[in-house]
């Protein structure tokens, strides 16, 4: 069955390869928290312009790999990667590379929302001004704005811009936190269950905003809304117990999977 | 309608043999003893405020006195054939005329009071009537000789300080029966006395020189002040601020944020701790053996007190910028590394100013128990008698100089009575010191409170 899930997917990566660049690879990935391993050998690609969809059940390390993705997992005591990630085929876990830059260009989106307790305006501009990336205040304004309207908050936030964004409901925090990634013209976006603390109607609004912000940004989501994943990503990758199952093209993973595992998961028989 | 319910209701209560009106056995004790315990939170409660009412109290009725003093106003002639024999004002003649040269002007002028105001006392020697002027007036009407040096020849209008027995006597302290067996005062110059306040001359008024005055002798407590006490502390406070939260705060931030959990800063944690629980006294004698005995610093002087202080408050100053990093939420801190803070730019852009409220809190608690310590001051020579004023820092901070709760304990040993009232007085004075602190540290958490 191994060979046959091998060959399969190969195939298949191959044919993506094809007609679109690899913007961030997995060789060999594995993580330790202290002594305890959480993520096996992971060998995944990251293709431009598409929505990468991680899903698997509680406890899989989906969030372990995606942390990896911007070394977020650096700020965790004892936490050790192995293996290589490039990004545009720079190794991101070279001692030499400035791990703030590398978060400003892969930014991130957190499972729940977590604004500055500041101003909606502050909370945009923070990047945007420790980057260096505007001259003047005009700038500024105008780097806000598009950020609000890229994440489609312009129009509910635009009279009241010196407010807390604290005080904005759920869903237009969450928004305003992809904003505030948007900002500081990441190259990839990650977004750690964005959705999960969201009520159905604000989820539509995210991810109808992540299905339009493939346009111009590589994103990897992590859920554990089968729907979701179907919904809004073109290439789903299958995680268990730290170990990657298979990933492929998403239709063919709701439809076909190769694996008993993902087929058990994603119709809902088990995790 | 209403009868079917009653019904049901009488058939429940009959059906399970309980009722929410009847307590059960175990109700019932349950109950009890809650009511009990209750009783004794209230009766905890209670001596607690008794004790706190209690003290204030004896505080206040023995100390609000030392804020007023008795003042006699007298005319007092400069004679010039006394205090300039030159005659040509030279300052350096004048500095040489002790207060001895001064004490006859003023029984001089005492005398004509007496005179003028006609008053007759029978028994009252003319030399002794002078004797219920302070013996600090001498040095005053001097010191003002030696400012105004014009004014000599002319007679000029002093509010001198009245003896201390006297100032006593309108405060309850001293009779005329104890004043018969007292040797500093007689019953004549207290009759003296109420003759003169008669006149208008002798006056008891609020007494702002116990704020501004130095300390003074064991014979003229009428003239004692906090003023050096007070200069002192605020001295001694500027350098534990200066010194104990940069340095607290830094530590804090580098512990909480950056230091990499290990078995070094496992023990750096214990040992802060610790240092939180060491009797003060003890660093009392760390500085005198450290920063006096090593390192040369002068005895009794603010900068020695202070750098003490600073160790002390350090321990509280770190335990509780800890404590407010720590309830910062870390997800806060991803967000600052999300978008490409560096680990630097996340803690102060935004974790610190998250954490102000309790580090500024702990830093105001810190000082104000900094500010209440007496035990490790005596050691380093703070208790000393000290008249002359401090400079100004800096230098000032190497002048010696006094403490307010040193000055306290201080004026708790000497032997007249008077000083027990200035003693009462200044603790008043250290109290509001204490409450204006702990008020601010309210207001300011108040004010920077946000939440996330
Ligand atoms: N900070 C940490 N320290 C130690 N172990 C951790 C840490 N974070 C995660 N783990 C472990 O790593 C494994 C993978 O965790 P991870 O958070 O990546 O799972 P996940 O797939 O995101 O799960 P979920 O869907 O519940 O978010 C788990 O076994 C978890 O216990
Ligand atoms: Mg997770």
């Amino acid at each position: 069955m191994n060979e046959m899930t091998e060959t399969a997917t190969e195939a298949a990566v191959n044919a993506a390869a094809s007609n679109r660049s690899v913007k961030m690879r997995g060789d060999k990935v594995g993580v330790f928290y202290g002594e305890k391993q959480a993520l096996f050998d992971v060998d995944l690609d990251i293709y431009e312009h598409e929505v990468t969809a991680l899903i698997g059940p509680s406890g899989c390390g989906k969030s372990t790999f995606l942390r990896c993705l911007n070394r977020m997992n650096d700020t965790i005591d004892g936490c050790r990667v192995t293996g290589k990630l490039t990004l545009d085929s720079e190794n991101i876990y070279d001692p030499k590379i400035d791990v703030v830059e590398l978060r400003a260009r892969v930014g991130m989106v957190f499972q729940k929302p977590n604004p500055f307790p500041k101003s909606i305006f502050e909370n945009i501009a923070y990047g945007p001004r420790i980057h260096g990336l505007v001259k003047s205040k005009g700038d500024l304004d105008e780097v806000v704005a598009i950020s609000l309207q890229k994440a489609g908050l312009f129009e509910e936030v635009k009279d009241r811009l010196n407010e807390p964004g604290t005080g904005l409901s759920g869903g237009q925090q969450q928004r305003l936190c992809i904003a505030r990634a948007i900002a500081v013209s990441p190259e990839v976006i990650l977004m750690d269950e964005p959705c999960s603390a969201l009520d159905p109607i604000a989820t539509a609004k995210v991810e109808e905003l992540i299905d339009e912000l493939r346009e111009n940004y590589t994103i990897v989501i992590v859920t554990h809304s089968m729907q979701q994943a179907a919904r809004v990503s073109q290439r789903t990758a299958m995680f268990h117990l730290g170990n990657l199952v298979e990933v492929d093209a998403t239709d063919v993973i709701f439809t076909n999977p190769s694996d008993p595992k993902t087929q058990d998961y994603i119709t809902g028989r088990y995790g | 309608m209403t009868d079917i319910a009653d019904q049901s209701v009488s058939t429940a209560a009959a059906t399970t043999g309980r009722s929410l009106l009847q307590r059960g056995e175990h109700a019932k004790r349950r109950a009890a003893s809650e009511t009990r315990f209750r009783m004794l939170g209230l009766v905890a409660v209670m001596i607690g405020i008794l004790a706190v009412v209690g003290l204030l109290a004896s505080i206040l009725s023995n100390g609000v006195s030392s804020f007023f003093q008795t003042y006699v106003t007298v005319d007092i002639y400069l004679n010039p054939a006394k205090l300039d024999k030159t005659g040509n004002r030279d300052p350096e003649a004048l500095q040489k005329v002790t207060t001895f040269a001064y004490a006859p002007l003023i029984s001089a002028a005492v005398e004509k009071l007496i005179e003028t105001h006609g008053i007759e006392i029978e028994g009252l020697k003319p030399k002794d009537a002078a004797k219920i002027i302070s013996k600090e007036a001498p040095a005053s009407v001097r010191n003002y000789v030696l400012a105004h040096p014009s004014k000599i020849g002319e007679t000029v209008k002093f509010d001198l300080l009245a003896d201390g027995r006297v100032d006593g006597y309108y405060k309850g302290r001293v009779t005329m029966d104890s004043a018969k067996l007292d040797r500093n005062i007689s019953p004549e110059r207290l009759e003296l006395a109420d003759k003169l306040k008669h006149a208008g001359v002798l006056k008891t008024r609020f007494n702002w020189s116990f704020f501004t005055a130095p300390d003074a002798s064991d014979t003229r407590p009428e003239a004692a002040g906090l003023g050096v006490a007070i200069l002192g502390s605020a001295y001694m406070m500027i350098i534990v601020l200066v010194l104990s939260l940069p340095l607290g705060v830094a530590a804090s931030i580098y512990l909480e944020e950056f230091a990499v959990q290990n078995f070094f800063t496992d023990i750096i944690e214990v040992n802060i701790a610790n240092l939180a629980a060491v009797p003060s006294i003890v660093f009392g004698i760390l500085g005198l053996a450290i920063f006096i005995n090593f390192a040369g610093l002068p005895q009794s002087a603010p900068i020695v007190g202070g750098l003490v202080l600073t160790l002390m408050t350090l321990p509280t100053i770190i335990i509780a910028t800890r404590a407010a990093l720590k309830a910062v939420p870390p997800s806060i801190r991803e967000a600052a590394l999300g978008v490409g803070a560096s680990k630097m730019q996340a803690t102060f852009h935004h974790v610190l100013p998250l954490a102000m409220p309790g580090i500024l809190t702990g830093t105001i608690i810190g000082l104000a128990q900094a500010l209440g310590e007496t035990a490790p001051l005596l050691l380093i020579g703070m208790v000393a008698f000290v008249r002359e004023f401090p400079g100004a820092p800096p230098e000032g901070f190497f002048d010696p100089a006094s403490a307010l709760p040193v000055q306290v304990y201080n004026w708790t040993t000497r032997g007249d009575p008077a000083f027990v009232e200035r003693a009462s007085g200044a603790i008043i004075v250290l109290l509001v010191f204490l409450i204006i602190m702990n008020g601010l540290a309210i207001m300011l958490r108040r004010r920077f409170e946000r939440r996330w």
